[in-house]
Parts: structure tokens; C-alpha cells; sequence
């Protein structure tokens, strides 16, 4: 990694706040989020539900901005726009520069359409003249590179004749068939039985690896993130409080709140889920950052 | 291909069942009505003997399943019986007024389907917007003013005010009537080539038919707009606008075809339930349709006629319920496939 951190982030967000509701009476989700992605990286964004993870992913790629009664401020910088304003400039960039795979891949995809419909457009949105004998082509390939034994068979399937792992490899093809920057996993597979899951973080892991393509995973499963990020934040009630390598934050977790969340991890051997408080003032202390991973501080647009 | 022929057997058996209700049903209501068809017919005037003869005639005085036997076999001849007002054969009547309100129906339909759907779809994709408040105001005024209004309003300020339509009837006065083919004054004009009567018989047929199809256009697109903003907030319009889906192919494509598929089947009630409708309308602009051909025939306790005309109607709406049944079927690939596999 040592060669990685003198590369321009991919992705850095900087004091992202975001509150939902009308301007007098807004309910604030997010404090003032900051992170960053180096190309290549495979970062993960840790915390338990509503803790504001999935919303930070969606503002990434712009999918919020231009709902009503959501406010946000703050920066962040991807591929030379600031996302936090939405609109078009990013909204041209999804799909190509950035996409991203969903929790449950059967209802990700539109069941009045046929893969190969959806897979056109995906590609279109990486390139708008091509051709529909072309985008098959392609469609192909990419369906071939994640292991579906029948390319064809796939692309004329509706998403509800496919298993749930076929649907995520799927996806996972989509999703890398325009080569994107970043990959936002949110959650990939969690609706999928354990084995598909495991199987669906070895190929992600595998072909951004090939492609170089930076991944933000987006989980609350500690298991997952251990085997696949390099890097970890862990983010509690809109805020981050610990942030580290992989390998920091399992052995050295310094932050009570990271500590009750590995805690919470059953073990086959031990007695049980431990007594966890579900809240604790400790749990609101400032964010503890470790060695070597502070956020960086070069101009980035 | 089979299953579908096969599901459509099925649901034409169905149907046959339920047209066989309905005429039971009419017959004997048509028959407990108050007043004396016979009487009626012949007006104030007649003699006793004139009645009680009139009535041996048509078995008026023998029992209802005995009166319904008689009305079975003829109807197994294809005679539906004898008009009391008009004296001609109520399928001689049917005929001559049928494909005008068919003609007006279709063209109804038609605009339902080619307004209601966009508006539906602008108001969903400008949800909250300028755009959607005013395709909801059309939709509200569409369903709740009465077709007879719209034909007067319509009549009054297009047709009068400006000028730009005709207020009534099929043709114009100075237009010759085409030979009669089909009946419908669409294809006749085509049919005998006359391309000035055609376009005169559109300009007619506009008014009429936009009266008409206004409720069903605002619940159309009202239906649509709701159903949409549903699929709105499904994963896979998510995914759409993740994987950068153009937001106009999303509304017209992703968004529309799943919120089409429940809109659909009140889409085909709508469109029945304007055969019935029409009658106002028909009123309205002096249309010589079944429609009203059925309110003067219901009046005038015409039994034959009555049972012939709700008959004919219910058949129609049947006919517009089985394709719209297929349709959805086509549509929803769900039941499509799940059909194959049965």
C-alpha cells in the first residue's frame, strides 16, 4: 500500500453532513463524514443499521441530491466533480465511472425485462453508440468472466428464472462491464444464503483485483469485512469513530464502540452473545484514527 | 402457444356462463317491471282485444322459464325477437345502431390510451412538479365532471365558441353518405374512397369520443401515476438510475411496463364500462348509437329489444375483458412463463 498513498484518492469525502426534513425542523443523519479511496483499494464502511452507511454510498453516487427534503453539505471528490451536489455531472458518471451492486440482486433487476434489455443499457451508459449485436457481444463476455456456464441462456432469462447467485453474478457483471473507477457494494448478498455470499465477495475480490477497480463495501458483518478490506471505518450514528488498516482495527480496536461491535460476534466456542449495552455515552467519544491512516490533505478537484 | 389458446377457451367458456346469467337475469327484470309492454306499444288508444291479442302474440301471458324457453330457441335461430316500438327484428335494429357506438367506443379508447398513459407517466416522472400538478388537475376534472357535461362543455366552447368542431351528428349536412358496408362511418368512407367524407367523419367523431373518454382518461392516468410512483421506490428503478439508465428511458420503459401491468386491467373496465356510458353522450351529440337506442327502448319497456341490447353490451364488455386479460398476460412475463410451464 506504501506506493498506493502517494496516488490521488479515488473517491474523498470531506465533512459530509446530511439531514432529512423540511429546513426549520431537519433530522440530521450524518455528522460530518470524512473518508477516502485509493485506486485499487478495497475499503469498507462498518456499522449497524441506520447508522448511516448505506445513505453516505447512496450520496457518493449522487442518488439522493435531487429528492426533496435533503440537505446536504460538505464535498465529495470523484473523478474530478464534487458528487455532493448531484445533478448531472455525476449523474452522467454512473454506471461507467462508478455503479454499484445491491443487497438483493433478484429484486435489482426489473422483472418485466429481460437481462440482455438491461444489460444493453448498462453498457449504453458507458457508450452511447453501441451497437445492439455489440452490447450482446460484450453482454457475453462479461457474463462469461463471472462463471455463468450459458451466456446466452442468462441474457434471454428474466431475473426471477435465475437462483439468487446467478442473479449476483449477474450483477457483479454488470457492474464491472463498463470498468468503472469504484464499485459501491452495499451490502452485497445479504439476502443470499451464506455459501452464494462467500462465493460473491471471491469473485468481487477477484476481478478488481484484474481490473484494478477501487471497492467502498458497505457491511455490518465483521466476518466479511476482515476477509476482504484492506481498510475499515467504523461509523456509529452518522459519524465515523475508528478508523484503520484491516489488520489494526481487528488486533488493537481502540474505540469502545468497535470494541463492543467485535464483541458482538458469536463464536462457536463461547458461551453465546455477550452483554452488550445497545447505547453508551462511551460509544459517542471522538474518532480515533491509527497509525499511518489519516486522511489526505492534497487538493483534489 | 397452445396454453394460451387453451386459457383462452376457457375464458370464453367462462364468459359464455356468465352471458347466460345475465340474459336470465334481464328477462326476468325486464318482465317485473310496472306497466304493460303491450299497452305501451300500442298506445292509449288501442282497444282491450288489440292488447290482450298483442299479448298472445308474444306470450306475455304465459309463465317466466316458459317465456324464457320460447326466448332461448329462438335466440338459437339467431332472432332475438321482435322490436314492440320500432316492428323490425331487434337484430336488424342492433345492427343498424351497433357500430356507431362501436365507432364512438373505439375512438374513446383509443384517446383514453394515448393521453391517459402520458399523462400518468409526466406526472409520475414530475412527481411534485409543475407538470404533475396540472396532469392530476386534468385527471380530477376527467373523473369527476359527468361525460354529458364534457360533451356540453366541449360542444359549447370548441364547437361553438370557436368553431372548430361540429356539435353533432356523424357527417355533415352538405357530406354524402357513403355506401353502407360495415356500418362504421370510419371504414365506409375509406371503403368507398372518399378521403373528404373520411376526415368529415373524424372531425364529427372527436368531440363525441374525447366526452366520452374523459373519466376514463383522468382514471387512467391517475392509475398510472400512482402505480408508478410505487415502482419508484422498487430496488430495480434504484439499480436504473444507479447503472446511469437515461431518467426519460426509465419513466417511459423501466418505471412503466411493471406499473402497466396492474393499470391494465382497470384500463379494460374503463373501457367497457364506456359502452354503457355512451348513452349521455349519444344524447348529447344526437349520435344515432345503441346506447341510446337501449335508454329509448327501456322507456319504452320494448322487452325483446331490452334483453337484446343489454345482451349485445355485456357480450362486448366480456369480448374487452378477455383481451384484456391476454394483454396483461402478454405483458407480465411472470404469468406468461408461469402458464408455459403449467
Amino acid at each position: 500500500m506504501a506506493s498506493n498513498t502517494l496516488q490521488k484518492p479515488v473517491l474523498a469525502i470531506r465533512g459530509l453532513r446530511l439531514a432529512f426534513g423540511d429546513r426549520r425542523h431537519p433530522t440530521p443523519v450524518l455528522h460530518g463524514i470524512s473518508m477516502h479511496i485509493r485506486p485499487g483499494e478495497k475499503v469498507a464502511l462498518v456499522g449497524e443499521s441506520g447508522s448511516g452507511k448505506s445513505v453516505t454510498a447512496r450520496l457518493a453516487m449522487g442518488l439522493l441530491q435531487d429528492q426533496k427534503r435533503v440537505h446536504v453539505s460538505g464535498s465529495i471528490f470523484f473523478d474530478g466533480i464534487d458528487a455532493a451536489k448531484g445533478g448531472p455531472e455525476i449523474a452522467r458518471r454512473r454506471g461507467n465511472r462508478v455503479a454499484m451492486i445491491f443487497q438483493d440482486p433478484t429484486s435489482a433487476l426489473n422483472p418485466t425485462f429481460k437481462i440482455r434489455g438491461q444489460f444493453r443499457d448498462v453498457l449504453r451508459s458507458g457508450d452511447r453508440s453501441i451497437s445492439n449485436d455489440e452490447a450482446d457481444l460484450r453482454a457475453e463476455a462479461a457474463l462469461a468472466e463471472v462463471s455463468i456456464p450459458d451466456p446466452k441462456r442468462a441474457l434471454d432469462s428474466y431475473a426471477f428464472q435465475l437462483s439468487g447467485g446467478m442473479n449476483q453474478r449477474v450483477m457483479i457483471a454488470m457492474a464491472l462491464a463498463n470498468r468503472p473507477q469504484l464499485l459501491i457494494a452495499d451490502e452485497p448478498g445479504t439476502a443470499l444464503d451464506v455459501t452464494v455470499q462467500a462465493q460473491t465477495l471471491n469473485l468481487m475480490h477477484e476481478l478488481t483485483e484484474k481490473t484494478g477497480t477501487s471497492v467502498l463495501l458497505i457491511s455490518h458483518n465483521l466476518g466479511v469485512v476482515r476477509e476482504f478490506a484492506d481498510r475499515v471505518y467504523v461509523i456509529y450514528r452518522g459519524r465515523i469513530v475508528e478508523h484503520g488498516t484491516t489488520a489494526q482495527l481487528f488486533n488493537d480496536p481502540r474505540h469502545p464502540y468497535t470494541r463492543a461491535l467485535l464483541a458482538a460476534i458469536p463464536k462457536i466456542s463461547g458461551g453465546g452473545l455477550p452483554d452488550l449495552p445497545e447505547r453508551s455515552p462511551e460509544f459517542e467519544s471522538p474518532l480515533i484514527v491509527h497509525e499511518g491512516c489519516g486522511e489526505p490533505t492534497e487538493a483534489f478537484a | 402457444m397452445a396454453n394460451i389458446l387453451r386459457s383462452l377457451l376457457h375464458r370464453l367458456g367462462a364468459a359464455l356462463i356468465v352471458l347466460i346469467g345475465i340474459s336470465m337475469l334481464i328477462f326476468a327484470i325486464a318482465r317485473v317491471m310496472p306497466g304493460d309492454p303491450a299497452r305501451i306499444a300500442l298506445g292509449p288508444n288501442a282497444t282491450a282485444e288489440q292488447v290482450a291479442a298483442l299479448r298472445l302474440e308474444r306470450h306475455l301471458d304465459a309463465s317466466l322459464p316458459v317465456q324464457y324457453f320460447e326466448f332461448v330457441k329462438s335466440l338459437a335461430r339467431g332472432d332475438l325477437g321482435t322490436s314492440l316500438y320500432t316492428n323490425r327484428p331487434v337484430t336488424t335494429d342492433i345492427a343498424q345502431f351497433l357500430p356507431a357506438t362501436l365507432e364512438l367506443v373505439l375512438v374513446s379508447g383509443i384517446l383514453m390510451v394515448l393521453i391517459g398513459l402520458p399523462l400518468g407517466i409526466l406526472s409520475a416522472h414530475f412527481r411534485g412538479r409543475f407538470p404533475d400538478h396540472v396532469g392530476r388537475l386534468i385527471a380530477l376534472l376527467g373523473v369527476c365532471t359527468p361525460a354529458f357535461v364534457w360533451g356540453v362543455i366541449l360542444q359549447l366552447v370548441l364547437g361553438y365558441f370557436w368553431g372548430w368542431f361540429p356539435i353533432e351528428g356523424q357527417l355533415a349536412q352538405s357530406t354524402v353518405a357513403p355506401p353502407l358496408v360495415t356500418g362504421f362511418m370510419l371504414i365506409d368512407t375509406l371503403l368507398a374512397g372518399d378521403g373528404a367524407a373520411f376526415l368529415d367523419a373524424l372531425h364529427h367523431l372527436i368531440l363525441p369520443s374525447l366526452a366520452l373518454a374523459m373519466s376514463g382518461l383522468g382514471q387512467t392516468a391517475r392509475l398510472t401515476r400512482s402505480n408508478m410512483n410505487e415502482v419508484y421506490e422498487r430496488p430495480y428503478v434504484e439499480m436504473a438510475r444507479a447503472y446511469g439508465f437515461p431518467a426519460r428511458r426509465i419513466a417511459t420503459r423501466y418505471a412503466f411496463r411493471p406499473a402497466l401491468i396492474p393499470t391494465l386491467t382497470i384500463l379494460g373496465l374503463e373501457f367497457a364500462a364506456m359502452l354503457g356510458n355512451a348513452f349521455l353522450v349519444e344524447k348529447v351529440f344526437g349520435w344515432p348509437g345503441l346506447s341510446r337506442y337501449g335508454v329509448e327502448v327501456i322507456l319504452r319497456k320494448d322487452l325483446d329489444a331490452i334483453v337484446g341490447t343489454v345482451l349485445i353490451i355485456a357480450a362486448a364488455f366480456l369480448i374487452v375483458n378477455i383481451i384484456v386479460d391476454i394483454l396483461v398476460n402478454v405483458i407480465n412475463p411472470r404469468i406468461r412463463l408461469a402458464a408455459g410451464r403449467a
